[in-house]
């Protein structure tokens, strides 16, 4: 893989997390504990879908085959797409909701960081206007860990259990493959171990804050989804999501 | 618009005459169009109906998120995504901007929920009827944020200081669904393919009454109206704010290459206004009082996602509550 396919590559990899979380984030709409979350919870998703579609913009233009940002986001399968299996899972209760957003959260943060370095410019610039954005995010989401670890007995019980079913999707975050190497090696993605140092710094630090039990070291992580090897949750919310520009192929505008 | 019923409990108006020193200084300041104040003395009942008024009005924003977000999973391109997010946003914004004028008048955000929860508080018809393809989008930001508009366009010289407030940030909010919502259709209607034209007008004639309907009963049929209008909380009535909404809507929808399901619209030369048909008033009380095609859902889905964020907003307080007394000991 030549750098200009592993950078497009990548590109989908960031573009596919955030556009899938928006998407799960847009099925809570009107479903939110208070009208104040119905505000943040959109407010998160718009951000995440606008980046999507920058990333995707600068994806389709290295690819250069004639396919749009919508293409990519509406016309892939599956297989194709390359998000993290956590942002796929279930926004179950709000403790979920929020450890999900957490964990991913913290990742995007210190990933960005590390792009607003990059030797390319227009990844750089991307990456700065959608830095400022998520760190707002994690803001709010490690607030929320904490509110929900600290808050009740009900909550606490709620949160942990939250962490013990997503954990298992988070390896994926911080153990990069041959593209991410590849890239991190000529400055245009994070280097591994400092992002995994990053994360795990800071996810133990909020968990431990908001008196939760971090998870054991050598606990099983699945993996697969930045190479297109996703869980059963994908394929119904491309379903969803894809629906009328699969339903109306002819269709030129919406 | 989002406040189609307000009771005002009053059974007949007074005159200055038999109104107390209090009560005669608020209706000649109102009268006088100086802006009642959270701090300033009012009559009980106009308290209640601003109450009223303004919670049907914030549980619309509300609750009219629901038909949109029903659309917000499967919107069909990134661009148009974002703009429905967007205003879902907005709309939230305006509920609780609403709210919060709501409680400067000593209601109870919790209360006022529970009693839209229990039915006994009301919102707009207009939520009640489903969105069924992606062209409703485009309508319910054209005719219904478009006859919201009408209505609060006016309201913005309601008496009440902290409402006329609210009206004036929010109505420039919704100008803008409206041109977006219009927007849609137009595309669809030019450059969209037979079957995405035929969306639109499906869309248009699900529509059409029940946006009419937004403005309310006939005004023969409004017993309320008189104090409310003497308040200064209501400044023009349903007919006239009705057929205000038609005068503008008739052209544009004219523009769009579409039409109504009214075979009784036309342009009457000498009245200058367009007349239209009778609406089917028994769908409409139908509906109000909880017959629609989706109160139930309606209403099930707000109260829902209320109750299963109790333990999420106990947490929240207990949580604050724990870290103010941290802070207590540590000062
Ligand atoms: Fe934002
Ligand atoms: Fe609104
Ligand atoms: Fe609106």
């Amino acid at each position: 893989m030549d750098q200009q396919q592993a950078l497009q590559e990548y590109l989908l990899r960031l573009g596919d997390s955030a556009l899938i979380l928006g998407q799960r984030l847009c099925e809570l709409c009107g479903k939110a504990p208070a009208v104040e979350e119905e505000m943040a919870l959109m407010n998160v998703a718009l951000d995440l879908v606008g980046q999507a579609r920058n990333w995707y913009e600068y994806a389709a233009e290295l690819e250069n085959q004639g396919r749009s940002a919508d293409d990519l986001a509406y016309l892939r399968d599956a297989h194709e797409y390359r998000n993290l299996l956590l942002v796929e899972q279930p926004n179950g209760n709000y403790a979920v909701t929020m450890a999900r957003q957490f964990f991913y959260d913290a990742w995007h943060y210190f990933t960005l960081k590390a792009l607003v370095e990059s030797s390319d410019e227009r990844l750089a610039g991307i990456a700065a206007k959608a830095l400022k954005e998520v760190t707002y995010h994690l803001r709010r989401s490690s607030e929320w860990v904490k509110r929900l670890g600290d808050g009740t007995e009900e909550s606490h019980a709620k949160m942990q259990e939250a962490v013990e079913l997503l954990w298992r999707f988070t390896g994926e975050l911080t153990s990069t493959d041959e593209v991410e190497k590849q890239l991190a090696t000529a400055g245009l993605a994070p280097n591994e171990e400092q992002l995994a140092c990053d994360w795990q710094g800071l996810v133990e630090a909020v968990l431990s804050e908001a008196t939760l039990e971090l998870q054991p070291e050598d606990a099983w992580m699945y993996k697969g989804g930045k190479q297109g090897e996703h869980t059963e949750h994908l394929g119904y919310i491309l379903a969803e999501m894809q629906f009328l520009p699969r339903a109306y192929p002819d269709a030129k505008i919406w | 618009m989002y406040a189609q019923l307000v009771e005002t409990g009053v059974k007949k108006i007074k005159s200055l005459e038999e109104m107390t020193p209090e009560e005669r200084n608020f209706q000649e300041k109102v009268d006088a169009e100086v802006k009642i104040e959270p701090k300033n003395w009012m009559p009980d009942a106009y308290r209640k109906t601003l109450v009223r008024q303004i919670s049907q009005h914030a549980h619309s924003e509300v609750v009219g998120m629901l038909p949109e977000g029903n659309w917000v999973t499967r919107a069909p391109t990134l661009k148009r995504k974002l703009q429905l997010m967007a205003k879902i946003q907005d709309e939230a914004g305006h509920g609780l901007y609403l709210y919060s004028a709501m409680e400067t008048l000593g209601a109870d955000r919790d209360e006022e929920i529970e009693k839209l929860h229990q039915g006994k508080a009301k919102y707009s018809s207009i939520f009640n009827y489903p969105t069924l393809n992606w062209a409703d989008m485009g309508t319910v930001g054209w005719l219904v944020d478009g006859a919201a508009i009408v209505n609060q366009v006016v309201l913005q010289r309601t008496s009440y200081g902290p409402y006329s407030r609210a009206m004036i940030r929010i109505c420039k909010e919704e100008s803008f669904h409206q041109r977006q919502g219009y927007q849609i259709l137009l595309d669809l209607m030019r450059e969209g393919t037979e079957e995405q034209k035929q969306m639109v007008q499906d869309s248009i004639n699900r529509f059409w009454w029940p946006s009419l309907m937004m403005f309310g009963p006939s005004d023969d049929q409004s017993p309320n109206s008189q104090q409310s209008m003497a308040w200064k909380i209501k400044r023009k009535s349903n007919d006239e704010l009705r057929q205000m909404f038609i005068d503008q809507t008739v052209p544009q929808l004219e523009f769009l290459g579409c039409t109504a399901p009214d075979p009784d619209l036309k342009w009457n030369e000498e009245t200058g206004h367009y007349d239209f048909g009778e609406i089917d008033w028994q769908e409409f009380y139908e509906v109000l009082k909880g017959n629609g095609p989706c109160n139930q859902e309606r209403i099930a889905t707000r109260k829902k996602a209320i109750d299963e964020g109790t333990w999420v907003r106990q947490a929240a307080k207990a949580y604050a509550e724990k870290q103010q007394q941290k802070q207590q000991s540590a000062a």
